[in-house]
């Protein structure tokens, strides 16, 4: 039996966990076949090069061009015969599809799994990550996501064969229409190395820019938010970090005026080193954080930006 | 058209939950309970859309004991016009959810099935998906904005990166995200008469389906706690430390 991952891409390029699920993909020790629905020469041919790889299956079709949830399943309905294993890295796209893949084939579907373990066994984090919860599997297909800072990346430099296969029919009663992607000329928040995030004690969206982007400007690094900061209008949705936003595990994560909410701390508690930066010497930031600093962020922000190095 | 909204009965999201002192489980014994969040948002946008005209009825339905019934009569209070409870004994699972929420969709004619996008124990985020599935009906999941259109949703959601708009003929599955409203307050003289309301229940035996658990939880365990870290004093120390850390140039 075989290994299908489903490898997401955004239609420009592969998305780096791929290479975190080929590392969990090698658990099972069963060949592993990368799923690529849609996509470019650009992506087909990084797929072809991640180390592990025994078959990069290319599905083309015009209505892949913006894969849908519906075509997607049904694509990976179509060869799960073959394959005892499903995954994904966890992210909105495996999010989306992977579930129906699971409601198609009669089977269960274990989400964001911390760990993989024999005879079917996973850790996954419930209740905001406040506990981990070992679960067994006893279906016939394993259906899983993967949370992929918790598995390294397959290297590189392999050349794969790539199988172009056809989909099945397009599903017509639901139609993309067009997409927004949140321009930045900073770091992606999910693979960043250094994460800034601010909190809600900036006080004002001006504020939060003033603060801290010439830190993340000199530091080469992405900027994230609370859920707080975020419904305070200070900040973007698509940056908030924690439980109904974005997971992050860079080197270094910079907690500025965070409280260190639970619904938070699960989005970032991955994180190699943490600062945390806040004025109330209670707050909750200082129980996840290696270095905490007790000063007004507005005061010590400005003299860390100074001190660190210019990446330029 | 009937909007069929299902609601899930879970902890508070501010309560830290407790591990039983045998690991087999959390301990939700005296726990404040609580509907989910973002089934709340998926009910609020169900009563604005009948409030534009758009929709007849707003039907809510739950799983479980007949403890369900505050979260039902919460809705019930917020304006849901009917509810239903499934009873089951068994530990419903998402897919088992889904089998059972199929039935009642089916059984009420709904044309437009809003749910929230995940609840908040178990994280998991699949029930939407998978009832869409087991429909054959189109699927917007994490949405922040749904506008209806004669027999069509245009639906934006929320993906990495950015949002997504899509158009679903109805019928079809919808999840909703935080975004996609501020769920109203409920008034107290609206929960008194909400209690007063029926809540009808069916047997989920009676369904018969296949809703045993597929998956069986071992053991439960604490995460592992980070390291305790230090107070730093100053700018200056903090980036000293930082700079003494192997691969962090500061």
């Amino acid at each position: 039996m075989k290994t299908l991952i489903l490898a997401e891409h955004n239609g420009k390029e592969l998305s780096p966990a791929v290479q975190q699920a080929v590392t969990a993909a090698q658990f099972w020790q069963a060949p592993i076949d990368l799923l690529i629905a849609g996509g470019n020469e650009t992506i087909l041919q990084k797929a072809a090069s991640i180390q592990g790889v025994t078959r990069v299956i290319h599905a083309n079709a015009a209505h892949l061009a913006h894969p849908l949830a519906e075509d997607v399943a049904n694509l990976i309905v179509s060869l799960a015969n073959d394959y005892q294993v499903i995954l994904a890295a966890h992210s909105s796209y495996s999010r989306n599809i992977l579930p129906r893949v699971g409601a198609l084939l009669d089977v269960a579907m274990i989400s964001d799994a911390l760990t993989i373990q024999a005879n079917n066994i996973y850790t996954r984090s419930c209740y905001a990550g406040n506990v981990h919860n070992v679960i067994q599997s006893i279906d016939k297909t394993q259906l899983l996501t993967i949370h992929s800072s918790n598995f390294a990346a397959a290297t590189l430099g392999a050349s794969t064969e790539i199988i172009n296969i056809d989909a099945p029919a397009a599903f017509t009663r639901t139609r993309w229409v067009s997409e927004t992607h949140n321009l930045s000329h900073r770091p992606a928040l999910s693979s960043a190395k250094i994460v800034i995030s601010g909190g809600r004690s900036l006080g004002s969206a001006e504020k939060f820019e003033e603060v801290l982007s010439p830190l993340a400007a000199k530091l080469g690094a992405a900027l994230g938010a609370t859920r707080a900061a975020v419904d305070a209008g200070y900040a973007p949705n698509d940056i908030q970090v924690g439980q109904t936003g974005v997971v992050v595990a860079p080197e270094l994560y910079f907690a500025i005026g965070v409280s260190g909410a639970v619904q938070h701390t699960y989005g970032m508690k991955d994180s190699k080193i943490v600062v945390a930066i806040n004025q109330d010497p209670d707050a909750p930031i200082f129980q996840v954080a290696d270095y905490g600093l007790v000063a007004d962020l507005f005061e010590v922000v400005p003299k860390l930006t100074a001190e660190v190095n210019s990446r330029n | 058209m009937k909007i069929l909204v299902a609601v899930k009965r879970v902890v508070d999201y501010n309560i830290k939950v407790r591990i039983k002192p045998d690991g087999s489980d959390v301990d939700i014994a005296g726990v404040k309970m609580s509907v989910n969040p973002f089934d709340e948002n998926a009910i609020e946008e169900a009563l604005r859309i009948k409030e534009q005209g758009k929709a007849t009825e707003v039907i809510v339905v739950s799983f479980g004991s007949t403890a369900n019934h505050d979260v039902l009569r919460h809705a019930l209070a917020m304006g849901a016009d009917r509810a239903i409870l499934v009873e089951s004994d068994e530990k419903l699972q998402s897919l088992g959810v889904a089998k059972l929420l199929k039935a009642v969709v089916l059984r009420e004619q709904a044309n437009l099935i809003l749910l929230g996008k995940q609840s908040v124990d178990d994280d998991a985020g699949q029930m939407g998906q998978m009832l869409a599935a087991l429909l054959d009906y189109p699927q917007a999941t994490f949405a922040s904005s749904i506008k209806l259109d004669g027999n069509e949703a245009i639906v934006t959601r929320e993906v990495d990166g950015g949002t997504e708009t899509l158009a679903l003929d109805l019928p079809a599955v919808i999840t909703a995200d935080l975004r996609l409203n501020e769920p109203r307050f409920v008034k107290l003289p609206n929960l008194m008469m909400a209690r007063k309301k029926p809540i009808e229940t069916l047997s989920a035996s009676e369904l018969g389906l296949d809703i045993q658990p597929r998956l069986t939880l071992l053991k439960v365990n604490e995460p592992p706690a980070r390291k305790p870290g230090i107070k730093v004093n100053s700018v200056e120390e903090l980036v000293s430390k930082l700079r003494a850390h192997e691969g962090i140039q500061l």
